[in-house]
């Protein structure tokens, strides 16, 4: 058996619905990346360590090279080419890692964003310790972390101001446009 | 670092996922979260012919709470427990130990049953059921039977579930009132399996003195071990510092961890003694605080 039937997964990533066809054993990571184009999902180490491909499924963070492309059929994936708006302005969280140089290299950088994203909606105040924790899957080999942390709690800020101008109300100042 | 072939099924009723498993038997393999068996996939270490996925049989997905004890359905979601407010009430030991699971993406996927039935004895789950004196129902198409976990767990990665069966829920007794909890580990990375790891449960009288205790403890043999010998020593008196630092001296004799590459045995045997102490503490001050 070389192999397996393929299978039909219809899948929206980014509000966008895909109907594609994959073997079974397709990783997620590589459906999205291969099949959909979507290459800022990266793929570091594949076994589940490296955070570099996490994605939002459903809501939650996953990594995406411990899903299976079958397994996501009928879910809502959010990758970082989602976080920017439709324009190109970057996300605050986005604008916070350009801002603070939360990076270096930048392979670990999509997985980073798509951790803290989900972090910071759980915890929109956290403690510098609890950014750590909050990104303590995702492995960077460049920064020492400083500056990720750094980027975060910025982005934290940013965020809490924009949800009290708005509810206030007008448009949030971080330096840039932001898309929320 | 891609999964062989493989046929994947993907049921959406317990019934149709224990058909399918007498109909392939050993060739099958159940996937749940996948958190443990993917990347073995990945690295071709395992290579399961046929897939059966339970993710979808959302009957196995639920908590629920009664007077005498706590039910968990197999395809509960490792974050589904750490979230729950009815958990962190009915057993606090549950939601302080879930923060301890891999990661917040791991915790995303991973599933009460996968993490009983993989049985890996650093993992927090199977040390936390066996500290609870929880017990696994399993299922096949045959019917369906109940086990305590101090006889589910047999060695590393085994235990005494059969080809044809389904882990669909733990049951752990409802904690008394008067009862302290703690969990802690020692890893090298936050996340990452635990060299060890101790679990403890206090309970008290109105008179503060310990009228049940026990001591839970991982990565030290195949199976998550309970210490009944350490804890026997508080029954009868408070559970002060110099009564559990007494009861804890014995550990190092009761403990024969195996050396690895991540630890020697005489470092894995000082910090089950560590652990233990820390956990009989940290569980003595917070049922007092009750």
């Amino acid at each position: 058996m070389s192999q397996s039937k393929m299978k039909t997964v219809v899948i929206s990533v980014n509000g966008v619905e895909h109907t594609v066809q994959v073997e079974p054993r397709m990783l997620l990571s590589d459906v999205l990346r291969d099949e959909l184009g979507l290459t800022g999902t990266h793929v570091g180490c594949e076994h589940g360590i490296c955070g570099a491909c996490t994605v939002i499924m459903d809501g939650r963070p996953v990594r995406s090279c411990l899903v299976f492309g079958v397994q996501a059929d009928r879910a809502e994936i959010l990758t970082v080419e989602g976080l920017a708006g439709p324009d190109g302005t970057l996300h605050p969280l986005q604008a916070a890692f350009w801002e603070k140089h939360g990076l270096q290299c930048g392979f670990c950088t999509p997985g980073v964003l798509i951790s803290a994203y989900h972090f910071l909606k759980e915890n929109p105040h956290p403690t510098r310790d609890e950014i750590r924790e909050g990104i303590s899957g995702n492995l960077c080999r460049c920064t020492g972390y400083q500056s990720i942390v750094d980027a975060v709690e910025l982005a934290a800020e940013w965020l809490d101001r924009e949800r009290k101008s708005k509810s206030g109300s007008s448009t949030a100042q971080t330096g840039k446009e932001v898309n929320v | 670092m891609k999964p062989a072939v493989f046929e994947h099924y993907a049921p959406t009723t317990l019934e149709e996922a224990l058909l399918l498993l007498d109909e392939f038997g050993s060739d099958a393999k159940i996937i749940s979260g996948g958190q443990s068996l993917i990347p073995m996939m990945n690295m071709r270490l395992a290579r399961p012919k046929i897939l059966i996925d339970i993710n979808r049989i959302e009957e196995l997905n639920y908590i629920r709470i009664s007077d005498s004890e706590i039910q968990i359905g197999g395809l509960t979601r490792h974050y589904q427990l750490e979230h729950s407010r009815e958990i962190e009430q009915a057993c606090p030991l549950i939601t302080e130990g879930m923060k301890l699971i891999g990661h917040s993406q791991i915790r995303s996927r991973g599933t009460i049953g996968g993490s009983v039935v993989h049985a890996d004895p650093t993992a927090e789950l199977p040390v936390i059921l066996r500290t609870l004196g929880a017990s696994v129902t399993l299922a096949s198409s045959e019917g369906v039977r109940t086990v305590p976990t101090e006889e589910f767990f047999l060695t590393y990665l085994t235990t005494t579930i059969e080809p044809n069966e389904i882990l669909i829920s733990v049951q752990i007794p409802r904690p008394a009132a008067n009862t302290g909890f703690a969990i802690d580990e020692f890893t090298l990375r936050k996340g990452d399996f635990a060299i060890v790891l101790a679990a403890a449960s206090i309970t008290l009288d109105d008179q503060g003195r310990v009228i049940a205790a026990a001591l839970g403890l991982g990565g030290v043999d195949g199976v998550p071990v309970l210490l009944n010998e350490v804890t026997e020593g508080l029954i009868g008196y408070p559970p002060d510092r110099d009564r559990i630092e007494a009861c804890c001296g014995i550990i190092s004799e009761l403990v024969d961890p195996e050396s690895d590459v991540h630890a020697s045995a005489e470092f894995r045997r000082d910090l089950c003694v560590t652990y233990g102490r820390r956990v009989l503490e940290r569980a003595a001050q917070r049922a007092y605080r009750l």
